[in-house]
């Protein structure tokens, strides 16, 4: 038979965790919802790995009917692999403050002790280990159905490149979220109008040095691109002939976007959170 | 004295924008409210939807800048120290959706636990013990998208708990509940007060009989005004000198309740209608005045059904302070 009291921890009161403990604490348990998500919801498979498939199977059977080289067969895989990347940024990174909002979730996040940028980062290493394995099966998948031949230059440029686009492009989402703090069902139409043209200009489905110069270069700002671009120099035969820039310079672009990222999302988190808190829109409809 | 929450002067004011020619229109959602909440009280903010409760509530849970005037929660301010607040606090809003559906009730206990730094441990033992309390246990690994409204509310308010706050802040916490989980709830709050005196629970309703029967004072707030503060008893005492009597009538045909406002005597009246009748509340300066109310109601061929002399309730302070009830007042959209 349970006692009615409320009092806890045999009446001595337990010191909470504050500072690194409490921030970590956070990421890992924003991060749970996301990795046990995954097993629950079996979905995804349907979603983000078979209709991702019938995509990319159509820029194959398009390049094999043009005799493109190869490797273009093998650029489309690993540009359909990392499409789910940039739909996590987008849809569970970006505009899940808002889906937040309206479930009442970020209200409590805002009033508890942790920090925003803890929440943050628990919301993207969840997604990102979530969509990882959601990446590898349809890499997998691609290999096998369509031949792929891969030959890797350098492990461990590869894996510091994925690394660092990954934490480049979870850093602009991130940043993307602060923003969407301020809109309302706006957000959605915002997600829905970023995705395309972001598939087009990151080079997703063909090499990004097809565009000029200028071009590629704007296009870099999204951390997919110089991410896409040198893993495919990386692994595929060709290497650098189809290239925008060399490995090395793409590894710095992406340490810049890095740093601008994350620090930009510290900065604007903190300056959006103040704003929705005078506007009074972290709980209600706009007014 | 060391207020667990204390308001001076506090205010907010919503701009509201129009088209994009115009300019913002602005509502006054609070004004000057003065507040003293002692450390150990359960103190209810009364008012109906509109009145501004929920707006302080958000102003004091850190949520929402106030536009005027001061707010201080456990001591500190709410504008300036959130961080300092925010450790010592938490609340529960009625019909809340928080959490992940597709995580159990354990789980999103837990997972909210981990935002205020309680090692895993120990808020695993306390969610245990704290679901037990509400009769929950055996739903500990539910879905919590699978819980009803009413065992969904029980979790929230387990949420709130289980942080052990120096004050909580429930919102309307009986929403949308029926009698017996209200009743439920309600018990549950009154005794995680009363087991602690440093605990402190300020609770919004717009529900009388909770406000009455649970807190140890109350504050009528309309409009964005605190209209009248004080204990239950002593706020129905002051309408002791006058007779309140609540008439079931036959329908009053187009006969308006400014028929009985004119008569000497009738401090207040008040007109809901029913399916085939009519229920009008009288606040007379003293007894004999119902002879007069009686004679105009036959006058017009209006037949009493029922009459009731009641003894004052919130809902008669009300009507005194506002001049409405709070079903009128919520009608009227003000």
């Amino acid at each position: 038979m349970a006692n009615n009291s409320f009092a806890f921890d045999g009446g001595v009161r337990v010191k909470k965790n504050s500072g690194w403990r409490l921030f970590f604490q956070t990421v890992i348990a924003r991060a749970y919802p996301r990795l046990i998500g995954q097993q629950r919801e079996k979905s995804w498979m349907f979603f983000d790995i078979f209709l991702p498939m019938l995509g990319v199977s159509a820029y194959v059977f398009v390049y094999r009917a043009l005799n493109a080289p190869e490797d273009y067969i093998g650029f489309v895989v690993v540009g359909g692999a990392m499409t789910a990347f940039w739909m996590n940024v987008l849809w569970s990174m970006s505009s899940q403050l808002y889906w937040e909002k309206e479930q009442g979730n970020l209200a409590l996040y805002i009033m508890s002790p942790n920090s925003m940028m803890a929440v943050l980062l628990g919301m993207a290493l969840g997604g990102m280990v979530a969509t990882t394995l959601r990446a590898l099966v349809i890499m997998l998948l691609g290999t096998f159905l369509f031949h792929v031949q891969y030959a890797v230059v350098s492990f461990w440029q590869l894996l510091a490149v994925f690394l660092l686009a990954m934490t480049a492009l979870y850093g602009m989402g991130m940043m993307a979220a602060s923003f969407y703090l301020l809109l309302s069902r706006e957000a959605w139409h915002i997600s829905s109008l970023a995705t395309e043209p972001v598939f087009l200009v990151s080079g997703f489905y063909f090499p990004i040095k097809s565009f000029s110069f200028w071009v590629a270069a704007a296009a870099s700002i999204i951390p997919l691109t110089f991410g896409l671009d040198a893993m495919r120099q990386l692994v595929f035969p060709s290497g650098a002939s189809l290239g925008f820039l060399s490995v090395p310079v793409e590894i710095g672009g992406l340490v810049v976007l890095c740093i601008v990222f994350l620090v930009g999302a510290r900065y604007l988190l903190a300056y959006m959170e103040r704003l929705a808190i005078r506007e009074g829109r972290l709980t209600e409809s706009r007014r | 004295m060391n207020f667990a929450i204390q308001t001076e002067k506090l205010g907010r004011i919503y701009k509201i924008r129009g088209s994009k020619k115009s300019e913002p229109r602005q509502l006054i959602a609070l004004e000057n409210v003065d507040l003293q909440i002692q450390r150990g009280e359960l103190f209810g903010l009364l008012g109906p939807n509109g009145a501004g409760k929920t707006t302080l509530i958000k102003i004091l849970t850190t949520l929402l800048a106030p536009t005027s005037g001061k707010a201080l929660v456990a001591g500190f301010d709410v504008a300036a120290q959130p961080q300092m607040v925010r450790p010592r606090i938490n609340m529960v809003s009625g019909g809340e959706s928080s959490g992940y559906g597709l995580l159990t009730v354990r789980e999103n206990l837990w997972m909210f636990s981990q935002f205020y730094g309680i090692p895993s441990k120990v808020a695993n033992q306390r969610i245990k013990q704290l679901l037990e309390i509400v009769g929950l246990q055996d739903r500990t690994n539910a879905k919590s998208s699978d819980l009803s409204t009413g065992l969904r509310q029980k979790m929230n308010i387990v949420r709130g708990f289980m942080t052990d706050p120096d004050v909580l802040f429930l919102d309307e916490p009986t929403l949308g509940l029926d009698v017996g989980a209200s009743r439920e709830v309600r018990r549950f709050v009154r005794g995680w007060v009363d087991e602690n005196p440093e605990r402190t629970l300020l609770l919004t309703t717009h529900y009388m009989v909770e406000a009455d029967e649970l807190c140890d004072r109350v504050a009528i707030i309309n409009q964005g005004r605190v209209l009248a503060c004080d204990t239950p008893a002593k706020l129905k005492h002051q309408l002791q000198k006058e007779a309140i009597f609540r008439l079931e009538v036959s329908p009053l045909n187009g006969l308006g309740i400014e028929a009985f406002q004119r008569l000497p005597g009738v401090n207040q009246v008040t007109h809901s209608p029913q399916d085939g009748s009519a229920l009008l509340q009288f606040i007379l300066a003293e007894e004999q005045v119902l002879a007069s109310v009686v004679n105009t109601l036959t006058a017009h061929n209006i037949r009493i059904l029922n009459l009731q002399k009641s003894e004052p309730t919130l809902e008669d302070v009300f009507v005194h302070l506002v001049g409405q009830s709070m079903e009128e007042v919520e009608r009227s959209g003000q």
